[in-house]
Formats: C-alpha cells, structure tokens, sequence
C-alpha cells in the first residue's frame, strides 16, 4: 500500500531517514532501518575530517528545533574504511556528500559511489563561498555541482538537496533538473537564531542556526509544491513532517517520498513506522489504495 | 500546549540556573551545586552550558526535592572554566537525561575516580550497598567524608589498599558464597568497567555500568555517542551485563568529535 518507487529504487514506504540525524555509523543506520524507514541518508561527508561546532550545537522548545552541528564528519576517506560498503544492510542507503570547491564535490561522490549506496544526495547547502555565492543560491553553481557529481557518479542516481534560504527555490531546482539531476531533495533547513535573555546570549555557539521541527513544515509544502509545478524529476519532501497527516500534505504537494528527521526528537527512533500506519489508516479510511493517487493531487 | 496524539511537547532549552554553593571534594574536584529539583533518577545526567565555552553531560551526583549538584574534574578547557566558576554564578541546564540505574538489592558499587559521581546518588537510594571507591592516590578520592564505610584502593598505595577498585571486587566475589552480592554496578575509566565486567561474567553476578561517549544533543538524534548499536545518550549512559557483552566497542573503540571510530586510548587523549 505505502510501497514507491524513486528513480528505480523499490521503497518499502515513502519515509526516509533525512541526513544530519543519526546516520553517522553503520549500526545507527541498521537501527533506523529496523524501526521501519523506507530508506537512510548517511550524515553528510566531504573530502576532510571535520570536528564541527563547539556545543551547544542543538536543542528544542515548542515546535521549533534549531542545529548548527558545523557538518562534523570522519571525512570520506575514514568513511571508506568505517563503511567497506552500503549495500549489504536490510534498508537501502542513500550517501550524502558536500564539498568546498566544485571538483571536490565531484572526488567525494566518486569515492561514495565505490561504496555502492542506493542514491547519492549532495548537500549544496553548506556555507563555503569561493564563488561569491553559496551553491544553493545560485542556479548556474547548483548546476555546476550536479555535472561534476553526475560526471563521477557511476551511475548511481542523484538528489540535490536545496535550501530554502533563497529568493526563488523553483529556479534553483530547474537548473539541477536540466544539469542532469535524478531527484531533488526540498528542503534543507531555514535559518534562525534564538536568544537566551537570561545569558543574554545566541544559545548556539554558532549563534546562527538551521530550524527545523513542525515549524519548518509550511515552508517545507511551499517549497515541494513550487518545485513540483517547476520539474519533473522526483522530490523527497523534507521538512518538519511529524505525524502521517504530514506525510499525506507533502505527497498531496508532490512529493514522491519523506525525509523524516527531527521527528525522531519528538516521536522516538519508531517515528517511521508510527507514520506509515497513520499514513494507512488515513489511506483506508479515505478508500486510498496508492500513493500514486493522490501525488500531487493539490496542483488539480 | 499539547501536540497532536496527546505527545507532550519537548522543552530541551538550556534554562539558566544560579550556582548555590561550591564544595571542594579533592584535587581539582569539586561539586557545584543548584537550588532547583531536576527531577532525576541516580545515573541520570544533565547537558551543562557555559555561555562562549561549550555545553558537555555531567552526572547528578547529589540530589534531594530541594537541590542538585554535579561533580566535576578538571581534564580539559570546558572543566578548567567550569573549575573558575564561583557562587552566584550562572549556567545554563537541561535534562535529565539518559535511562538510569536499576535499583538492585545486595548490591556492590564500583567507583573509579570523578566515576564516583555518576553512582552517588545510586548508593544514596541503595540499602546498604558496599562501595568500592578507588582512584590514581589519596588526593584524586572524593566523597571520603560523604560515605563512612567506603573499600578503598589507590593505584600507588596512599589511602586503603595499593591496587586497583577491580583487585577489591574480584577478592570479595571470590568469597561470595551466600550471594551477599547479586549485582555490581560501576563507573569510572572503561578499562576499569570492561575489567568489572570479565569478572561479573565469572562469577555469574549481575553488573550495570554508566558509559561515557562524546555527546553532542543529549536525546538520541545526532548520532555523535554511539556504540555499536546502542546511542549511549538515550538507551544509556547506564547498560546492563547483556548489552556490555554484546557491545564489542565497550572497552575498545569511541567515536571522535568528528564522527571516526579512534581507540579509547586515542579518545581520551583528544579530551586533554
């Protein structure tokens, strides 16, 4: 009932584990493959190691969950090692990668690929601006990004991951669609910053932070539904989707599956099957016998 | 303000909280305390913000409906600043967090060094448990004066018996035939634990031991403090004798800052 299909692969259900969350070893990806995720993101990796933020790097209030981790990670090349390969675990795996410069996007995905994930999404939102612009805000560099990804891919599907920082999110998606992009992944965090008027000051240590939680979500449906009227491509709809309700708006947006992050703050690690069922329930109670239904079923 | 499904809407903001008094418990130890009840069960921890520092997990290692305390020793730059920190001044908290101890009967804890903490308010809710405090030499000991009838072992002999808390446990499991200890609970350096461990598994006695991991949010999404399969924030810190015997990483592996898999050797020399 809740099976899809994205750019070929078979998913068992739409929800997706979205990068940043967990995902950083191979145990935690098999953990979140047993409590019922359709697919895992890996935690985004680049060509070096990174320690990331000081902390605090993350916390929560009312509907709103603010990050800024700084994208630690063992770097590729301990990855290779850590990881040996991605397509031996019970859940398809998709690997995220970013870069600094353009062709460093290009020798992560090739070194990803060697692994052998389902998928690869590329992180374009990372803050490094050698080109005057971040590669999320630009249409030409997001395009330059998926060439040299694709170009090094071996044929691995992939999903550029966009930010909703921008003044117009639906060009940025065209410019990776007609760059050669499978998929795109809508949408990365909205920027934010919460003060402490006790201390009286930023709680992050980063100060400025990405927000995510039930508070992204409205933004997260106007993105994939201005992408969805722009491409053609499949969208993983991410953002502040909680409960099955969410899952069904996004769909309904135009999205082919759901990444599903900081909800595992709020509902527990079993948050992907507590979603499938109230996915489901609304589905039988609604004479729904497939996703395909109802697809983008808000555009009509 | 209720979520959907009657799920209770999280608050995981530091809340900034005024130190009440500071107690020396040793060299480079000390307890510092606060006037507000945290609500936490023994070997629940807090994440402690020190505003333009960093924010680490401490154990509660005094607690009563009244007040808390955490214990802390200075090992790198966030316990050096803490270290400096005098009454009346401010940092912030949130938790508590992870799972905690079980309350056992006839039971024997093991404290290694500022590990004591971690299992102080386990003994204070324990009946008459016997405790095994040890520690580098006689100036790295804390709690002397909290517990009276305390074992004690100093790796070079200054205070109680020259060895380690492990030799203590090992002699007492050994004359353990009418099961006056059914379980051993422990925290201090992971060789100590891995150690209490083997000899748990000899004597067929149970064992719970607190885990210290590299944590980054404190309730189980971002991945930085597992272990196998286990997020020690949140299925932690505190595992029981069949989770450590199936986590091979206990006693051997952590994780980085940045997320690479290093010794613990390599590990605790990156937090100094």
């Amino acid at each position: 009932m809740l099976s899809v299909s994205l750019c070929g692969i078979k998913l068992r259900n739409p929800t997706i584990l979205a990068s940043g969350i967990l995902g950083v070893t191979k145990a935690s990806v098999e953990k979140v493959g047993k409590s019922g995720a359709g697919a895992v993101t890996l935690k985004s990796l680049c060509h070096e190691e990174r320690a990331g933020n000081a902390n605090p790097v993350m916390f929560g209030y009312d509907s709103v969950f603010f990050n800024a981790v700084g994208l630690p990670g063992q770097g590729i090349d301990n990855a290779l090692k850590d990881f040996k390969r991605l397509d031996d675990l019970s859940v398809p795996v998709i690997g995220s990668i970013y870069g600094y410069k353009i062709e460093q996007f290009g020798q992560v995905a090739k070194k990803i690929a060697s692994l052998k994930p389902a998928m690869i999404e590329v992180d374009i939102s990372c803050p490094h601006m050698d080109y005057g612009k971040p590669y999320y805000a630009d249409p030409e560099l997001a395009a330059k990004v998926t060439k040299e990804v694709k170009k090094n891919s071996a044929k691995i599907p992939v999903s550029i991951k966009l930010s909703p920082n921008v003044y117009d999110i639906k060009e940025i998606a065209h410019a990776a669609e007609k760059a050669g992009a499978d998929a795109i992944t809508a949408i990365n965090t909205a920027t934010g910053m919460a003060i402490d008027i006790d201390a009286k000051k930023p709680i992050l240590a980063n100060k400025i932070g990405g927000i995510s939680g039930p508070a992204l979500k409205p933004i997260a449906v106007r993105c994939v539904y201005e992408i969805h009227e722009t491409v053609k491509i499949p969208i993983i709809g991410t953002g502040g989707v909680t409960y099955g309700k969410d899952a069904i708006e996004m769909i309904m947006a135009g999205a082919t599956a759901v990444g599903i992050g900081t909800a595992i703050y709020y509902r527990g690690i079993d948050v992907f099957k507590k979603v499938c069922d109230e996915m489901e329930q609304w589905m039988k109670k609604n004479k729904i016998k497939s996703l395909e239904e109802i697809r983008g079923i808000a555009h009509k | 303000m209720k979520m959907q499904n009657n799920e209770p809407i999280r608050n995981e903001i530091p809340q900034i909280m005024e130190i009440s008094r500071v107690v020396s418990e040793g060299k480079g130890q000390k307890s510092f305390f606060f006037k507000e009840n945290i609500h936490s069960k023994p070997g629940q921890f807090i994440m402690l913000w020190i505003p333009d520092v960093d924010e680490k997990p401490m154990a509660i290692s005094y607690y009563n409906k009244n007040e808390f305390a955490i214990t802390s020793q200075v090992v790198g730059k966030f316990t050096k600043a803490l270290d400096l920190m005098k009454k009346g001044g401010k940092v912030g908290i949130r938790g508590p967090y992870g799972n905690g101890f079980s309350i056992g009967q006839n039971a024997c804890v093991v404290g290694g060094g500022v590990g004591m903490a971690s299992v102080s308010t386990l003994i204070d809710t324990l009946k008459n448990p016997i405790i095994i405090n040890g520690a580098r030499s006689k100036e790295h000991l804390i709690y002397l004066k909290r517990y009276k009838k305390m074992l004690i072992a100093t790796d070079d002999g200054s205070f109680g018996k020259k060895g380690y808390t492990t030799d203590v446990l090992n002699e007492l499991l050994i004359n353990n035939k009418k099961n006056k200890i059914r379980i051993v609970y422990a925290c201090g350096p992971e060789i100590m634990m891995k150690k209490i461990l083997e000899i748990c598994n000899k004597y067929k006695v149970d064992c719970e031991a607190s885990l210290e991991r590299m944590m980054k949010c404190g309730f189980g999404i971002c991945g930085a403090c597992m272990c196998n399969d286990k997020i020690v924030c949140m299925d932690g810190p505190v595992f029981n004798l069949k989770q450590l015997n199936n986590m091979p990483e206990f006693g051997n592996f952590a994780r980085a800052k940045t997320g690479k898999r290093v010794s613990l050797h390599e590990y605790h020399a990156m937090h100094i």
